[in-house]
């Protein structure tokens, strides 16, 4: 699982409130390459939630990210900013470990990469 | 400019909308509301595999042929006629300022015949070439890689084979190559070589159409809620596009067949990227975090209507007890447990994949989907669900028994999401359902695509009963 995936995902319990940004509990964490596409990134940026992405990166070991997103000026002229949004968003992989709500607890198993958000009988 | 596209005689009602999508990928300007203009050769039915195109330039037109699955080829047309004779007239009134560029003593060309519903002999092909000598070529000829390629294409009257209905006068084509269709692609992508195939893999040329249908292409996002296999990804992948899928069985899209066996293996196997996510997650209850919107491009996918393969979604159990207690898992079996699910209904599954369109595609964001169509509902008129952020651009069937088809429907994002919209949509649907629910519900679709067929008919007259296979088969093809 990309961070971009942790970046669209809440918990969905029946009731819960604050479900989103889910905290990633990290078993193995792998980095894979990916094209570089300033486009895409262009217009992932403005849809993404800064500080779930930069929690995120830092539950996974990577902390180059800044605090505060830049303004979009920095999409154009700034490569390596673009460079680490880019390995942020998409090159590290959370392959084992889990997603917890932060109101219930609730973790959500990530295996083979594959993070599981289906909810059980009672929880819907 | 007018361009003479040719059409492989596939899948009819698919070939003028992938033109008119790949049209706009590739920056025709084309106002809302309107569409290509199209021409029809003289005396010639729409299912005639030739058709005329306005095009703003021979750019966009050799663009749409390369990328295209059913464009055998795009022609910049310097002559026509029901006979030899008024072809001759025709190339001859075509203006020389065309035609010379092409003709000039540095380069090279090769003169190619094509038929439409008949077989010529060599001999006959060298005749129809050197029948051409009015047309003043001075380069030279060059039949592996020739810088102009030429093409007389003849079609006769009806007769017993061609596949059309019998009104077509012959007529012949004489014109420039601007160009034409790579179909490598789909030996390459055929699903016997798929590593990694399910029931309802949506076979490689079909995946295609739907891809060029949503306009899938380099730093796009295109997501798939019902990936399965990932056999739609994969295509829209092999255009550049960034792809994503979510499917409410994990065993398909975490485990595969094995560790070379998976989702994953398939991309892997084309050496196309990987999708950007892969999850587990229910269609009908989609985790997506409030305030997230906008972020596909495309949505493209063939949703479960129960002849193949039925839809489910979380709940199951819940819904079996009805009013008795709900149904709790007890905390020490939490972590392991699997939850149930019940089935889905098309009518909720087709509701829920408008609603997320509505929400999670950009604005002009595609939203391609199969529907299916039983045939046998006495020629009533069909109709297709509908979302007020949505214009319906697209319609094309393809028969798949005599019981039903499928249709491939594209809609563009017109207007934003918001909570009035919701409210316009949900009375949209329930008038949907209430007319609909029909034959969509639960299994009614299946008995009636599997039902056994009416026995008086196959008593009456067994030689009687087979038919004969029609001469016009249309779409069938």
């Amino acid at each position: 699982m990309r961070l971009i995936v942790h970046n669209m995902m809440s918990c969905n319990i029946k009731g819960v409130v604050n479900n989103f940004p889910l905290r990633i509990e990290a078993e193995k964490v792998i980095e894979k390459e990916v094209d570089f596409n300033p486009d895409f990134l262009r217009h992932m940026f403005a849809k993404i939630e800064w500080k779930a992405l930069v929690d995120g990166a830092r539950s996974l070991g990577y902390t180059e990210l800044p605090d505060h997103a830049p303004d979009t000026a920095a999409l154009e002229s700034d490569e390596s900013f673009l460079r680490q949004f880019h390995h942020a968003l998409l090159e590290l992989h959370l392959e084992e470990g889990s997603l917890v709500c932060p109101e219930t607890g609730r973790k959500f198993s990530v295996n083979k990469g594959i993070p599981n958000m289906l909810l059980h009988e009672d929880e819907v | 400019m007018w361009f003479l596209c040719v059409f492989y005689h596939r899948l009819l009602d698919f070939r003028k909308p992938e033109v008119e999508a790949l049209a706009e990928l590739f920056g025709e300007e084309i106002a809302d509301n309107e569409s290509l203009q199209w021409r029809l050769p003289e005396h010639h039915h729409n299912d005639t595999p030739f058709h005329f195109v306005q095009l703003s330039s021979e750019e966009i037109a050799q663009n749409i042929a390369k990328r295209s699955i059913l464009v055998k080829g795009m022609y910049e047309l310097w002559g026509e006629g029901t006979c030899y004779e008024e072809l001759k007239d025709s190339i001859q009134s075509y203006p020389d300022s065309r035609k010379l560029p092409f003709l000039s003593s540095g380069s090279t060309f090769r003169i190619s015949v094509e038929t439409f519903g008949k077989a010529l002999t060599f001999d006959e092909q060298k005749d129809r070439i050197n029948s051409l000598t009015y047309i003043p070529f001075e380069g030279r000829v060059n039949l592996k890689n020739p810088d102009h390629n030429f093409f007389l294409m003849e079609m006769d009257e009806s007769e017993e084979n061609n596949g059309l209905p019998p009104i077509v006068q012959r007529r012949i084509f004489f014109g420039r190559e601007v160009g034409f269709a790579d179909r490598k692609l789909l030996p390459t992508f055929q699903l016997k070589s798929r590593t990694y195939l399910g029931p309802t893999a949506m076979d490689a040329e079909m995946a295609f159409l739907m891809a060029n249908q949503a306009k899938a292409t380099s730093g796009k996002l295109v997501y798939d809620p019902f990936v399965g296999t990932g056999s739609i990804l994969v295509s829209a992948a092999r255009f550049g596009a960034m792809t994503m899928g979510a499917d409410i069985d994990i065993r398909v899209v975490r485990d595969g067949r094995g560790p070379d066996c998976n989702v994953w293996s398939n991309f892997k196997q084309y050496g196309l990227p990987m999708p950007v996510a892969l999850l587990r997650m229910d269609n009908n209850l989609p985790p997506w975090r409030s305030g997230l919107k906008e972020i596909f491009d495309a949505i493209i996918c063939d949703p479960p209507y129960g002849v193949r393969a039925g839809g489910r979604k979380s709940g199951g159990r819940k819904i079996l007890r009805g009013t008795v207690d709900p149904y709790t898992v007890p905390d020490d079996k939490r972590t392991d447990h699997i939850p149930s699910t019940g089935a889905y209904s098309l009518v909720e599954c087709v509701h829920d994949l408008l609603h997320l369109a509505a929400r999670m595609l950009v604005m002009k964001g595609r939203l391609v989907f199969f529907f299916p169509v039983l045939r046998d509902e006495n020629g009533s008129e069909v109709k297709f669900p509908e979302h007020p952020c949505f214009r319906l651009v697209a319609v094309s069937e393809q028969i798949l028994s005599s019981r039903y088809s499928r249709v491939l429907l594209t809609m563009v994002k017109v207007e934003p999401y918001s909570e009035e919209v919701e409210e316009a949509a949900r009375l949209m649907h329930l008038e949907f359902r209430e007319n609909h629910l029909k034959w969509l519900e639960d299994g009614n679709i299946h008995s009636s695509v599997f039902k056994p067929s009416d026995s008086s008919q196959i008593h009456a007259d067994s030689k009687t009963f087979k038919d004969p296979k029609p001469k016009y088969r249309g779409k069938y093809v």
